[in-house]
């Protein structure tokens, strides 16, 4: 097989703060009764989670990690080169039992936004509390940034993960990067 | 003339210098200096000239309320038209220029329209330029056009960036005079995250330039102590140059904030518009002056008292060598008083009040200033300039004129208005003021937020109080009134203590003297803008103009861009006046955002150039790119049309692509192809309701074409599903309806079936697929092989997956061309590499890529319908003859019932047929087929139309699919469609399907 390749290819742009493209994520977006105890089981072993998240919320990261995505979906974060294998485990363990998991690694583009002033940033494009207090490690939202939709969440200090649709990849890098554009800091958090 | 005054202003820095241009005029200024300060320090009182009659127009104002000092600014990718010389901070190598003369602003033709002022009144427009008709469209209207309208519009690309900002506050406070800073003082101190926003580079607003005190020191020490607690206070956040927009529902608040307008050498965003939401709005915007209509009261050199001021105190600039001040208040006196402070000579104080003022005019006589109570200007002297001004009684009409004053500047104070726009915005309602003769904020009836609640609260004069003790008590109380109303305990502190206001009550004045003849009132001036005068709302009036509203339309009364800030409330009086009734029953006119004119960019903010609009793109579009692909939008995709090579014409491109795809292999980028995930128990039942025909019959491994009706019954999207096992299907959509199929099972999924066990997931983007199409396409994925494509293993209407030369692949075999055909779905990320591994393979077998024209051409061969060519939203399958796609066994699908009405199921109906002109050649696309005689609407008769033509290589003639009313029934007849250059062109009704019409070509 050939080498996959990520929309951007791990492009990057230096503003006041650093947008990297992050290459191939394993993504499956899982749908279900999320008070199922057996799927939230399945779940947590698949991720390699506690829990799954709360109400707009991301446990664990990249490279195993669950994201609330709405009231009857999540998205599940393994590393690419599992994800294949992920989904056959959820589909086995699960078996017999109504859910939906489907591998959309290669639908996405995944994207970090690092840095002092990271929040500003996205508060640029996202109508979105970003201030400290409303918004903390462990938050997320699905919701939009400019004209596309995107769900991003709180990765640690002045550091953001962002994922999006792969076709307007290209868009939202050059939307974060502008944003992000040294002379464009706010001051406001 | 004005000067610089030898006392420095509080504003400037007068050891910095800042070099700018006027109409190419080098001048100097100040740091801290506004243009229109330093265009009034270098002599330059006249700035533009009228909308109507070119009058020579000067500086009224010092604030965002000036009506008349608007000005080109920059030039090339920086030139912006209608710039407030008062709100515009000087810069060095500032270039302005004036707007709305012609040939220049000295010298202007148009200003012979002054003499016909008589019959240029209110509604001429309407009157003059209705007859003839004729005339309207080639001789008045291009006239008009180039007569009127303000600055020039831009002619290259904005050069700067804009962006926007979202923020979440408890209590947000535009304004940043002394009631907005003790309203964030107060709000703060309870704990609520404040934004403050003041419009102006400074803080502090009027009260440094008034004086007084607050709290035993003097007013400017007072604010910067305000500042500085501002500035401690970890929730507050203070903001300058940033002006409060529009107030909307919900909290919602749009904020400009001019971050680089002051310094355009800073590599920053030139605006940036914040979009706020606020628990709590707090306007603390102040009061703006009201002008005096007096005869000449638009000749340059005639300003607000107010303004007088400020360029005195602000900016060290005396706008004349004699000033006459008129008045209707006390607070006219303050520029006398502050004016002979700084050795300015006011040769009189005119004051309407037969009583005069108090202790304001007592200090201004001992100042040695003259007073003149309960007299009135008769009319100004000048032209281009104050000269002098005419004094008479104020009871009178004007007549007896008892001295000329010479003087080249007047002062004028018609009482003050508080400014309600942002107040208004959303709802808020005003009540009148007898004391003041102005309108201010009834708190009993404030804007109401999405719980019912007020949500916007006035602090300090723009409540009504104009005093500093008054202002400060009732900013205090705005302050913690938004702090509670936002959840937090209001401090118990006392409110700072003003001075206590010790004036005369003032005497409204919307006419000078009281009944002036019609001469003087034609020279009284309301709105400066847009040439309105107190005889044009008075003629309004008697033309049966009853409506503030609809006088304000026909006089245009505050519809400039300045939306009659220092215009409304004069105009109205007036109007009342006029109609004899009371001022409060006339009413305002409404205030919509924005308060001041914001510029495009910043509305636009970040979307401009490369991500004005998201583009999407495939996995394999670089390829398509860098082998010069014509591009044609689907949705937000942009695909390749055709591949031209050479010299090709697009034409030539596409018949090569269709020939060759027909004789050797093509290729074509099919990722945009919708692709959703339907899994579940109850998948099978609810495909039976989405399609029109049946899908739970289908076997895993097996395809079937579908499709897709509204609730009206009309054709909405179609597309091949796969059954990939017995619980899941794979649907393929149009490329441009996939969000809106996606949106539309779930809508069915969560409103009406939301006790079906159903799951759906948009799976567009996960997959690269690509379409391998002709004779030879089976040899080309042999030689990439690892899977059995045969005609047995894998057969038409089948699919499968595996590893295709090494690729993740599933195959499905089906055909929109009426070719041997294979679409291969691989993941996203290797598309690219399996488009390059196709290109490889298939080189040998002579394989080129082709665009969509060529794919629409192969379908129209084949008779196939495209969704969005064939159908229109208004169109039913039965209108395509494909009732073989209805489902006849199916108890209910989504448009059953819609195309059982009687107007969908008519026979009547134009229905779906092939189209062969006689000539050979290609018809028109959208032609009507027509017949003889007319309908209601003074049409030809039309019985059909064409909704696909292409030129058939494969054919060598035209080809085209149309509706054509009973045409089915008609085949073989001739039937006459119109083009657009008058001529018809006649085509033969034929089966639609041309080629291979027994499928043997993609069946091998």
């Amino acid at each position: 097989m050939s080498e996959a390749i990520s929309v951007l290819a791990g492009a990057n742009t230096e503003g006041f703060c650093r947008v990297s493209e992050l290459g191939l994520h394993g993504m499956i977006t899982v749908r279900g009764d999320l008070s199922n105890a057996d799927l939230a089981k399945a779940l947590c072993a698949v991720a390699g989670v506690d829990a799954l998240p709360e109400v707009r919320k991301m446990v664990g990261g990249l490279e195993g990690g669950i994201a609330w995505m709405s009231p009857d979906e999540l998205m599940v974060f393994v590393p690419y080169a599992q994800v294949v294998d992920k989904v056959d485990e959820l589909n086995s363990t699960l078996a017999g039992s109504h859910f939906l998991a489907v591998n959309v690694s290669d639908a996405r583009a995944v994207f970090g936004i690092d840095g002092a002033g990271a929040r500003e940033v996205i508060a640029k494009v996202a109508p979105v509390d970003m201030s400290p207090e409303a918004f903390t490690t462990g938050d997320l939202r699905r919701t939009r940034i400019a004209q596309v939709a995107a769900a991003f969440w709180m990765a640690g200090d002045d550091s953001f993960r962002l994922i999006c649709f792969r076709s307007v990849g290209d868009y939202a890098f050059k939307l974060l990067s502008v944003s992000a554009a040294k002379g464009g800091e706010v001051g406001y958090f | 003339m004005s000067t610089r005054l030898s006392k420095a202003g509080r504003l400037v820095d007068t050891s910095k210098s800042v070099a700018f241009t006027f109409n190419g005029k080098k001048m100097q200024g100040h740091a801290g200096d506004t243009l229109a300060s330093a265009l009034l320090a270098n002599d330059q009182m006249m700035v533009g000239r009228s909308f109507k009659y070119h009058r020579p127009r000067g500086i009224v104002a010092s604030g965002a309320e000036e009506p008349n000092a608007l000005v080109n600014l920059g030039s090339g990718n920086t030139f912006e038209p209608n710039q407030r010389t008062t709100t515009t901070e000087l810069f060095d190598g500032l270039s302005a220029t004036s707007q709305n003369h012609w040939p220049s602003l000295d010298f202007d033709i148009g200003a012979v329209n002054g003499l016909f002022a008589n019959y240029l009144t209110a509604g001429f427009y309407y009157k003059m330029f209705i007859h003839p008709r004729p005339l309207w469209k080639y001789v008045y209207e291009p006239f008009i056009r180039q007569s009127a309208g303000l600055g020039k519009a831009p002619k290259d690309t904005d050069g700067d960036r804009y962006e926007h900002f979202y923020a979440y506050v408890d209590v947000a406070v535009i304004g940043g005079g002394v009631a907005g800073l003790q309203a964030a003082l107060a709000a703060g101190e309870a704990g609520a995250k404040v934004l403050l926003m003041e419009q102006t580079a400074h803080f502090g607003g009027r009260a440094p330039v008034d004086g007084g005190t607050i709290d035993g020191i003097e007013a400017e020490t007072w604010i910067a102590g305000a500042l500085a607690r501002l500035d401690e206070m970890p929730n507050v956040t203070v903001r300058r140059r940033m002006m409060g927009v529009g107030v909307y529902d919900h909290g919602y608040l749009l904020g400009y904030e001019r971050v680089k307008d002051h310094a355009p050498e800073l590599d920053a965003p030139r605006h940036r518009l914040w979009r706020i939401r606020a628990k709590q709005i707090v306007t603390a915007t102040g009061a703006i002056e009201r002008p005096i209509s007096f005869a000449g009261n638009d000749i340059p050199g005639v300003m607000l008292a107010s303004a007088v001021r400020d360029y005195a105190v602000n900016y060290g600039v005396a706008v004349g060598q004699k000033t006459v001040v008129v008045t209707n208040n006390d607070d006219g006196y303050r520029t006398a008083l502050k004016l002979k402070e700084l050795g300015v000579d006011v040769p009189a104080v005119i004051d309407a009040r037969e009583d005069g003022a108090g202790a304001l005019a007592d200090a201004a006589r001992k100042a040695g200033i003259r007073v003149e109570p309960g007299k009135a200007i008769a009319k100004v002297k000048g032209g281009k300039r104050v000269e002098g001004v005419e004094l008479c009684r104020m009871q009178g009409n004007g007549g007896a004129v008892i001295e000329t004053i010479k003087c080249d500047a007047v002062a004028m104070s018609g009482g003050w208005s508080p400014v309600v726009h942002l107040w208004s915005h959303c709802g808020g309602k005003l009540v009148w003021d007898e004391v003041e003769s102005h309108f201010k904020p009834d708190p009993d009836r404030a804007p109401t937020n999405q719980e019912g609640k007020p949500f916007v609260i006035t602090a300090g004069s723009a409540s009504g109080p104009l005093g500093l003790g008054e202002v400060l008590s009732d900013a205090d109380a705005a302050g913690k009134k938004a702090a509670e109303a936002a959840g937090f305990s209001a401090a118990s502190t006392p409110a700072p203590v003003g001075d206590a206001r010790d004036e005369k009550p003032m005497q409204p004045v919307w006419m000078m003297p009281s009944d002036a003849v019609y001469n003087l009132r034609m020279k009284m001036w309301l709105d400066y803008q847009n040439d309105v005068k107190v005889s044009d709302v008075q003629l309004a009036a008697r033309e049966g103009y009853e409506s503030v509203e609809h006088t304000k339309r026909y006089t245009t009364l505050g519809m400039a861009t300045d939306q009659g800030k220092l215009s409304n409330i004069n105009g109205l009086a007036i109007l009342a006046d006029t109609l004899d009734a009371e001022i409060p029953q006339v009413g305002t006119t409404t205030f919509r955002p924005p308060y001041t004119p914001i510029s495009m960019g910043s509305i636009g903010g970040e979307a401009r150039g490369e991500i004005f609009q998201p583009i999407r793109h495939t996995p394999i579009q670089q390829w398509h790119i860098d082998n010069g692909a014509y591009m044609e939008p689907v949705g937000h995709w942009r695909r390749p049309y055709t591949f031209p090579r050479g010299s090709e014409t697009h034409e030539q491109a596409v018949n090569r692509e269709i020939t060759n795809t027909r004789t050797n292999v093509g290729l074509l980028d099919a990722s945009t192809l919708g692709k959703i995930i339907v899994k579940g128990p109850d998948a099978a039942k609810f495909l039976d309701l989405m399609y029109t025909n049946m899908m739970s019959t289908l076997k895993p491994g097996k395809c079937r074409y579908g499709l897709m009706c509204n609730e009206n019954g009309f054709l909405m999207d179609d597309g091949v599903v796969a059954r990939l096992d017995e619980e899941t299907f794979l649907v393929h959509t149009t490329s441009g309806g996939a969000a809106h199929t996606h949106a539309h099972m779930e809508e069915w999924l969560q409103t009406e079936w939301w006790d079906m066990k159903v799951y759906t997931a948009d799976v567009t983007e996960q997959y690269a697929q690509i379409a391998v199409v002709g004779p030879k396409a089976r040899k080309v994925l042999e030689k990439l092989g690892g899977m059995d494509v045969s005609k047995d293993a894998l057969k038409f209407m089948e699919w499968t997956q595996g590893k295709l030369g090494g690729f993740d692949a599933r195959i499905f075999r089906i055909s929109f061309s009426g070719e041997l055909s294979y679409e291969i779905a691989v993941p996203a990320s290797q598309g690219r590499a399996f488009w390059d591994a196709l290109m490889e393979a298939g080189e040998e077998h002579g394989v080129m890529p082709y665009g969509t024209e060529c794919l629409h051409v192969m379908r129209a061969e084949k008779g196939f319908i495209m969704i969005g060519d064939e159908t229109d939203g208004t169109v039913i399958p039965q209108d395509l003859g494909l009732n073989w796609a209805i489902s006849k066994k199916k108890e209910d699908f989504i448009g059953k019932r819609g195309q059982q009405r009687t107007f969908l199921a008519s026979e009547d109906r134009w229905r779906l047929v092939g189209l062969e002109t006689v000539d050979g050649s290609v018809l028109p696309d959208g032609a009507y087929a027509v017949v003889h005689g007319h309908n209601e609407n003074g049409q030809r008769t039309m019985i059909g139309r064409v909704t696909s033509t292409y030129y058939s290589p494969t054919l060598g003639r035209g080809i085209a699919m149309g509706l054509v009313k009973h045409g089915p029934e008609r085949m073989g007849e001739l039937v006459e469609f119109a083009k657009t250059d008058g001529s018809t062109v006649m085509a033969k009704i034929v089966d639609p399907v041309w080629y291979d019409k027994e499928g043997e070509k993609q069946n091998v």
